[in-house]
């Protein structure tokens, strides 16, 4: 038999069948959905008549349009927002697919509770109408974002006809400096190899830099992969996957738990498989990095000068972002600051945050807002005291959801305001109309929100991060 | 189910920008129901728009000989970030049916064959051209040409849109496979099998 890669064991472990013309039928183990994108789908297949046909593997839960303020409920600040959980809720429960509410200690962002619970895992093909899917991919499963049409497709007939996308081996070797983070390795790449770097592309991330991230660091590089224009990212399983998962409340259990194991330790890519495309990089050349345009690839070290315009791409960028090309980094004021969202907002994000806020203090006049990944993070969290540190410092704590990384709850941080974020996008208005965002890694954020401006955790003496 | 497509006449409305994502398309903001309709209002929002919803005339979508354009021509990666297809139906519902740039977003590419609209790829300099046609533009999805240029399109997404085909129904026609498929899945590995 040839060498495969990850990619092209999970692919072929899941083909019914090829297509005429090309595509391929590929079998989806697992479906998520939430009330922004996933309400419109099971409305519109209650309509149309089309059965789930296996509803015990879908899965929905509120986080996009949702409160995050303490004390919520269904209402939203949002125009029309409470339409999308209740009638959301009305259709998951007349579908009988799992639903995490509000009020279920389970709630959180989709890729952050999808793991939490044991829905993803290693071999299986998980899809959900958000394009930040990819993110679990971090477990050595095929996990991609799709549209509401396509979630239709695949809770009816549970596969999808899809074209297969090339394999891309993304090597990391060498280990990161102290205070470098997988955000920063992200970004570094993105910004080496541009936003459309990984069309068409299965990336699976590699090299002792890599094996060397603990999960939740490996869940924020597979993220962005979709940052990068790839299809989706990917992770080999090994042991620290496998002590992630077990006993999580859907993972197998027992004499299944073994046997599970027993199939994913094949899973890693065999030794001379063949990339169609391969992109080494050397992580200890990687440092702190922040976005300094409207793209993902438009970065700069924490450290350095805003870029001079390559194209008319970068005016617009600068033109929005109200920036000059020479200024320097560290001297731009932040108005905001914000960790959340589905790439930066696990427990070990916030634990890397408050390490820099402990016994600190954010700038006067600059809004600073921790919304924990999850509600059991949120409770993990609290249980350790960090809700105290982050509240000492000045930054509001909040409920889970995927809250000011874009508006949709009806939040934003309003025209002109700059905004240091640990999220992944920093489109126009995708905080709000008008706003700046520069996204970056927790412990940048932090470190900004007390600086008042952009600076590393390394500028105020933290050297752990 | 969606509209068949076969030909398309009309003006093209350059947008001429890389890096098109749906948030600029539909912004969130303007998300504001639980259908796929009534988004039109919000397509572009953030550019078609000044103050509150004055509309800026400096945005070539608002001038009056692009009105009822069909076409959209843009540059690379047009469609890329969040994977909303609110994003492509509120360009259906504002009129378009073709939507031209370099390259796409791998989820919006799929949701525009979803819905009956025509992504066509086309180097830079072949949408120069197009740009500079100041009438209408003839696109022909059966020989595959826009204004007399050849494009390509994989063949299961040219046959979905020529037929208006809804995916679900050719994919019943695939139930055996599927359930013969899963038999043998689940008897491999029967812990990916949810009670």
């Amino acid at each position: 038999m040839s060498a495969l890669t990850l990619f092209e064991k999970l692919w072929q472990a899941h083909k019914v069948c090829s297509l005429d013309g090309g595509e391929d039928l590929l079998y989806i183990d697992r479906i998520f959905l939430h009330e922004r994108t996933g309400g419109v789908a099971l409305v519109s297949m209650a309509e149309s008549g089309h059965k789930i046909r296996r509803p015990e593997h879908v899965f929905a839960t509120m986080d996009h349009i949702v409160d995050t303020l303490p004390g919520r409920s269904d209402e939203t600040k949002m125009p029309g927002g409470k339409d999308f959980i209740t009638i959301t809720r009305r259709a998951a429960k007349a579908a009988g697919v799992t639903l995490f509410d509000l009020g279920d200690e389970r709630q959180g962002i989709v890729h952050v509770i999808s793991p939490e619970q044991g829905i993803v895992l290693p071999g299986l093909t998980i899809i959900c109408p958000d394009s930040h899917t990819c993110t679990q991919g971090a477990f050595g499963a095929l996990a991609f974002g799709i549209g509401s049409t396509q979630a239709e497709h695949a809770m009816a007939t549970s596969t999808l006809r899809i074209s297969k996308p090339k394999p891309m081996l993304v090597h990391f070797d060498g280990a990161l400096k102290a205070g470098v983070t997988a955000k920063d390795m992200i970004l570094h790449l993105i910004s080496t190899y541009g936003a459309a770097g990984g069309r068409g592309y299965a990336i699976e991330f590699a090299g002792l830099a890599v094996r060397a991230l603990d999960m939740e660091a490996r869940m924020t590089l597979c993220n962005m992969a979709v940052e990068f224009g790839a299809f989706t990212g990917m992770v080999a399983p090994d042991e620290k996957t496998y002590a992630w998962l077990k006993d999580r409340p859907y993972a197998p259990k027992g004499a299944d738990w073994d046997m599970a194991i027993a199939g994913w330790q094949k899973l890693a890519t065999d030794m001379g498989a063949q990339f169609d495309r391969m992109i080494n990089l050397d992580a200890g050349l990687v440092a702190p990095t922040v976005s300094w345009g409207t793209s993902p690839a438009q970065c700069v070290l924490v450290g350095g000068t805003i870029p001079v315009s390559k194209c008319k791409e970068d005016d617009k960028s600068l033109a929005y972002m109200g920036l000059e090309p020479g200024q320097k980094v560290n001297s731009l004021t932040v108005d905001a600051a914000f960790i959340g969202s589905c790439t930066n907002a696990r427990l070990s994000d916030l634990r890397a945050a408050a390490e820099v806020l402990k016994g600190r203090q954010v700038r006067g006049g600059t809004r600073a807002i921790c919304v924990p990944g999850s509600s059991a993070i949120k409770r993990a969290a609290e249980a350790e005291g960090l809700d105290i540190i982050f509240k000492q410092a000045g930054f509001e704590w909040r409920e889970s959801g995927c809250s000011m990384c874009f508006y949709a709850g009806g939040e934003g941080f309003g025209a002109g305001k700059r905004v240091i974020s640990s999220t992944n996008r920093n489109f126009e208005g995708r905080q709000g109309a008008g706003a700046r965002t520069h996204i970056a890694s927790p412990a940048t954020v932090a470190a900004s929100a007390v600086a008042g401006h952009i600076c590393g955790a390394s500028d105020l003496g933290v050297h752990n991060g | 189910m969606a509209e068949s497509l076969t030909t398309v006449i009309s003006k093209a409305v350059p947008i001429l920008r890389d890096n098109i994502d749906t948030d600029a398309i539909i912004p969130s903001r303007e998300i504001k129901g639980v259908t796929k309709t009534g988004l039109s209002e919000g397509l572009f929002a953030g550019w078609r728009y000044v103050g509150g919803r004055e509309i800026n005339s400096d945005f070539l979508l608002n001038w009056p000989q692009f009105k009822g354009a069909q076409i959209l021509l843009s540059g690379a990666n047009f469609g890329c970030g969040s994977s909303r297809e609110q994003a492509v139906w509120a360009l259906t519902e504002y009129g378009f049916r073709v939507i031209v740039a370099e390259s796409f977003g791998e989820i919006f590419y799929n949701n525009c064959i979803a819905n009956g609209v025509l992504p066509i790829r086309l180097p830079g300099r072949s949408i120069a051209l197009l740009v500079k046609i100041d009438k209408d533009i003839e696109v022909n999805l059966e020989t595959q040409k826009i204004g007399g240029i050849s494009f390509d399109i994989s063949k299961p997404h040219k046959h979905m849109l020529l037929g208006g085909l809804d995916a679900i129904d050719l994919t019943h026609r695939s139930m055996d496979n599927i359930e013969t498929f899963e038999r043998a899945y689940f008897a491999k590995q029967p812990w990916a099998r949810l009670k």
